[in-house]
């Protein structure tokens, strides 16, 4: 109890003095009011959450007196993204002028771009006979695409478990004119 | 003998227990705490899945706004960030008196151009996160001073630490809403140097999406 016993240890003088015997209770009122104050303080200025990061490794930047390895790449396997302004996606398989699949608007999200994704993960090692080569995909951000469209589309392949993607800079005249909003 | 007398109560509760919790609580978030710097410029992140934690010691991070030529620059760590300063005035030939370098060290990023960095340190902090207070570092070819705080940062890091220092983390916070082309440069920025890991600091999204 929140008492303090401030009666005993009287002992003395015979014990006639019995002046002290009640007990003096502290009002903890305010205590508690100053303790309530102070979580409220530590509760609102603390940031509990640290932030959440994406690790994003990028190859080597080229200097100009290395040579140019060309790797082939089966095109079976690849997928290129090329995303465009106003949350617009392109995507298609294999190579632009002959197509495997595609090319195809898509959104992002669940029920977009992910069905696919899911689908060729699932597809492209049946086809290539091995279960080592997956799907490779190509991300190109055109100019105009917003820095949320990479992050979603990094973030897919993070939820799909795409092992092999890279993001390319490079967009050929043929793939901007896919996202390109038509005139009417 | 038996007389019933109307007991009366005590009308005060006992608050010890209240108080117990109150404090222990308080203890809590004291030791959990870790002060919510008030950021120069507010930038709204995009979401993703990721689990992964933003590592808070020795990170360098590169802060992208909404605005024109909004960037920031922040070193977690505070020793690191005074060592940068140092070697950054030596190679801009500027001084800060040792009353600058200490407001430097407990001071969170900041986006001026180095001629006005000490302009900016002498000032209330309240006064110094106004928005529009600062312009943001300069990064284009001509004066890129972001590149050189970062390669000072890294300088800095090994000269504390010696050469075996651990490298440090490298981030870039961006808002959602930027366009490609400028994350872009700062990525090219941080690969000029041959820093091909970061992270990108993204908000978390729910469990459905």
């Amino acid at each position: 109890m929140a008492e303090l016993d401030t009666g005993g240890g009287g002992g003395g003088k015979g014990g006639k003095v019995r002046s002290k015997k009640s007990n003096a209770k502290v009002d903890l009122t305010a205590m508690v009011d100053l303790a309530f104050l102070l979580i409220t303080f530590f509760m609102l200025t603390t940031s509990l959450s640290k932030p959440q990061s994406m690790n994003l490794g990028l190859p080597d930047k080229k200097t100009d007196d290395t040579p140019d390895v060309d790797i082939k790449v089966d095109e079976r396997r690849t997928m290129t993204i090329v995303m465009g302004e106003n949350n617009n996606l392109q995507w298609y398989m294999g190579l632009l002028e002959t197509p495997k699949a595609g090319p195809k608007a898509d959104s992002y999200g669940k029920k977009g771009i992910r069905v696919e994704l899911l689908k060729q993960v699932q597809a492209v090692p049946q086809i290539t006979g091995d279960p080592k080569k997956g799907l490779i995909v190509i991300i190109k951000p055109t100019k105009k695409s917003s820095y949320r469209n990479l992050v979603d589309v990094l973030d897919e392949m993070a939820i799909c478990g795409v092992e092999i993607y890279a993001i390319v800079n490079e967009i050929t005249p043929a793939e901007l004119k896919l996202v390109t909003p038509k005139t009417p | 003998m038996a007389k019933i007398k109307m007991t009366k109560k005590a009308t005060s509760i006992d608050m010890t227990a209240m108080c117990d919790v109150a404090f222990l609580l308080l203890t809590f978030f004291i030791l959990t705490a870790t002060a919510k710097v008030p950021e120069p410029i507010t930038v709204d992140t995009p979401s993703s899945t990721n689990q992964h934690k933003l590592p808070t010691d020795s990170l360098v991070l590169v802060t992208v706004g909404s605005g024109k030529e909004n960037v920031f620059f922040d070193i977690k760590g505070r020793d690191i960030r005074v060592k940068t300063l140092e070697l950054m005035a030596a190679k801009y030939q500027l001084s800060f008196t040792d009353k600058q370098i200490e407001q430097f060290r407990l001071m969170e990023g900041f986006g001026v151009p180095i001629g006005e960095l000490a302009a900016i340190i002498d000032m209330k902090s309240d006064q110094r996160n106004k928005e529009g207070q600062q312009k943001g570092i300069p990064f284009d070819s001509i004066n890129n001073q972001l590149k050189d705080w970062i390669y000072t940062a890294r300088q800095a890091n090994i000269e504390l630490n010696g050469a075996s220092a651990v490298e440090l983390h490298f981030a870039i916070k961006g808002d959602a809403k930027l366009e490609y082309p400028k994350i872009r440069k700062i990525m090219d920025i941080y690969q000029d140097q041959k820093i091909n890991s970061f992270d990108l600091v993204t908000g978390l999204r729910g469990k459905d999406y």
